[in-house]
């Protein structure tokens, strides 16, 4: 047996590995999974921490906006549009063939019941954040009477649908409720 | 190329020395490195990077002394270096500047050795270093950018960290995961200066295995021939130590140009707003050195697959030695390619113009409404891509080369190196 071979397998009498071989492997297997244990720790610290992720749900009062007018308010460090839309906005965002949306969805779908169990279809509700590369979208901008997002030229509908440009979905509607007829609580 | 060691201790001491630890002895060899006798300004470009990258360091750890990593009082912080700090007006300058500077003397570097044909064998893994180098200089210099918390700060923060989001299934994990919240935000500002002070020291590192790698193999040169004999090299120092004080002396002056006078004119007026999280800016522009790649990124109207070519436009890169395969090292000798080479460069700004611009404005007004930048910026995406694949192979295998001299010595007699 040479030097350098000390380490490679080895074979006793009768062809079987040897001890110090099980021993070698047994000894690299705990360092491994040593190293990686002590690794993701040092990994996940960088992930969103508890009180972040604990940055709970805020109430918004939509008896403050006026028709034709939108309200911004930052959640988790994102802008939620809510946006009182005219009649007119309304009946754009209702009367879209599904096959003219790169990320086909119906008005309807995007909004959230009253306590009636009614669609209040004047008050669309989303995270205001392109879903291109993160800008906010300017309102009542762009071809399609919506959102425009001045970073690569994306353009939204009166629904918050893409329409055209670089993104390619529609801006998210967030996870809400009505607590009242005007109040709702977001996330 | 090193060759045997030419250094002889004199005193007791420097012998005591050497036999111990050969500093000295290190520090004469690489001074008296053989260099091709023939080379250029720009071949200047080497130390002048060494010094931009020393002046980013002394100048960031001073104002890591006054700057304070957090969303309400970065940019603050900084505006007081600028104003308040004894000096604060001039080295806040010196390092925004100088990482300018330093895209600047890169990029140079860069298409020197794109044009001498210095990534060819031996030095491939030289090449591959360098690209490394500039990979990490590109994070340091974007991780920078966010540190004033301006409005473009944040904004470009927010796109560039956008881009990792692109990736499908694990992209909303990974963005959330880097970012540290749901969005551009406090754990973002702090793990961005941690980050931005770490990495130039990574670069130091690189550049030394740079270095090593340069004097293991030798430099290449204007007319790409190996030295044959002595008489083709020339010590670097004092040749070379000159000749580059003299380059690092006009490259200064430029530097102190826009220091004194013009400290914000490659800056944007909008980072001097603090950050909104609100308001996007009417148009997101990175830093002039980014900009050919934002415009590649922008030139096709896929989410993924622009963050895909302006990754690869960077990776393409690594493996440029082994696209090229013309025997011949200089395009000097290589007549047709020569002009390739020329339009890629050329291509390389109009892209940098491009980015600079919004894609559906008109760039030259010919034909029906003109071709706007978008379609101009395909063309360049186009061309910059066409000339690793296919025109550098296939270039290789049919260009008939201009003949080469026989040795440095002979080309720099007949006025020809
Ligand atoms: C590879 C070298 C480096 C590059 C390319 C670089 C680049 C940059 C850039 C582009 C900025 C933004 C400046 C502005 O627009 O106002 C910046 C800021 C900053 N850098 Fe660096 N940097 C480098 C090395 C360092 C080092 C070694 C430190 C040491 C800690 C440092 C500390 C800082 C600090 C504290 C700021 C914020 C203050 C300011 O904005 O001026 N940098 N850097
Ligand atoms: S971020 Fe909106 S179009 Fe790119």
């Amino acid at each position: 047996m040479s030097e350098t071979d000390q380490l490679d397998a080895h074979l006793d009498e009768n062809g079987e590995p040897t001890r110090r071989d099980f021993i070698y492997i047994a000894t690299a297997t705990v360092a491994a999974v040593g190293a990686a244990s002590v690794a993701w720790p040092l990994v996940a610290q960088m992930g969103a921490a508890n009180d972040t992720l604990a940055a709970g749900s805020i109430e918004i009062d939509l008896s403050k906006v006026e028709e034709g007018q939108q309200l911004k308010v930052l959640y988790r460090g994102k802008p939620v549009f809510v946006r009182y839309r005219t009649a007119k906005e309304i009946m754009e965002a209702d009367t879209v063939e599904m096959n003219d949306l790169p990320d086909p969805e119906t008005d309807d779908a995007r909004l959230v019941a009253n306590p009636q169990g009614a669609l209040n279809t004047q008050y669309l509700v989303m995270i205001g954040v392109c879903t291109h590369f993160g800008c906010i979208p300017v309102g009542e901008a762009g071809d399609f009477d919506g959102w425009y997002c001045p970073c690569h030229g994306s353009h939204y509908d009166t629904s918050g649908r893409i329409r055209k440009g670089p993104a390619p979905l529609n801006m998210v509607i967030p996870e809400y409720k009505y607590l009242s007829d005007t109040i709702i609580k977001v996330g | 190329m090193s060759g045997p060691s030419t250094y002889e201790p004199k005193y007791a001491a420097e012998r005591w020395l050497d036999k111990r630890l050969p500093i000295v002895r290190f520090g004469v060899d690489f001074m008296a490195f053989p260099s091709p006798r023939n080379l250029n300004y720009w071949y200047a470009f080497g130390g002048i990077l060494t010094l931009c990258l020393m002046s980013q360091i002394i100048t960031g750890i001073i104002l890591a002394m006054h700057y304070t990593p957090d969303v309400n009082l970065a940019f603050d912080s900084v505006q007081r270096i600028r104003r308040d700090v004894q000096f604060g007006w001039l080295i806040q300058p010196m390092h925004a500047v100088g990482a300018s500077m330093f895209f600047l003397a890169v990029y140079v570097h860069m298409f020197r050795g794109m044009y001498y044909g210095s990534y060819k064998n031996p030095r491939e893994l030289l090449w591959i270093i360098g690209c490394l180098i500039y990979l990490v200089m590109m994070a340091t210099g974007f991780l920078g950018y966010t540190l004033p918390w301006g409005q473009m700060s944040f904004w470009g923060a927010t796109v560039i960290t956008g881009f990792f989001g692109a990736i499908p299934v694990v992209g909303e994990s990974l963005q959330q995961w880097l970012l540290g919240g749901y969005s551009v935000g406090n754990p973002t500002l702090q793990r961005f200066f941690s980050l931005h002070y770490l990495l130039p020291f990574v670069i130091v590192a690189l550049v030394a295995l740079h270095v090593w790698a340069v004097h293991h193999v030798g430099q290449n040169n204007p007319i790409g021939i190996d030295p044959k004999t002595k008489e083709d090299t020339l010590p670097f120092h004092p040749f070379y130590t000159m000749k580059d004080a003299f380059a690092i002396g006009v490259f200064m002056m430029i530097f102190a140009l826009f220091v004194f006078y013009l400290p914000d004119a490659l800056g944007h007026a909008d980072n001097y707003q603090k950050a909104d999280p609100l308001k996007t800016p009417p148009e997101i522009v990175p830093e002039w050195y980014f900009l050919p790649f934002y415009a590649i990124l922008r030139a096709v109207p896929d989410k993924l697959l622009g963050v895909i070519l302006m990754f690869a436009a960077i990776a393409i890169l690594f493996i440029l030695p082994w696209l090229d395969t013309a025997k011949v090292r200089s395009m000097r000798f290589r007549p047709v390619t020569r002009w390739f080479f020329i339009i890629f460069i050329l291509a390389g700004f109009i892209l940098g113009w491009c980015g600079a611009r919004a894609p559906d404005d008109v760039a030259i007004p010919i034909g029906e409404g003109g071709l706007t930048f978008k379609w101009l910026s395909r063309i360049a995406t186009f061309y910059y891509f066409a000339y690793f694949i296919p025109i550098l192979p296939i270039m290789g295998w049919i260009e008939k080369t201009k003949p080469v001299p026989d040795s440095i010595t002979k080309a720099v007699l007949s006025g020809d190196a």
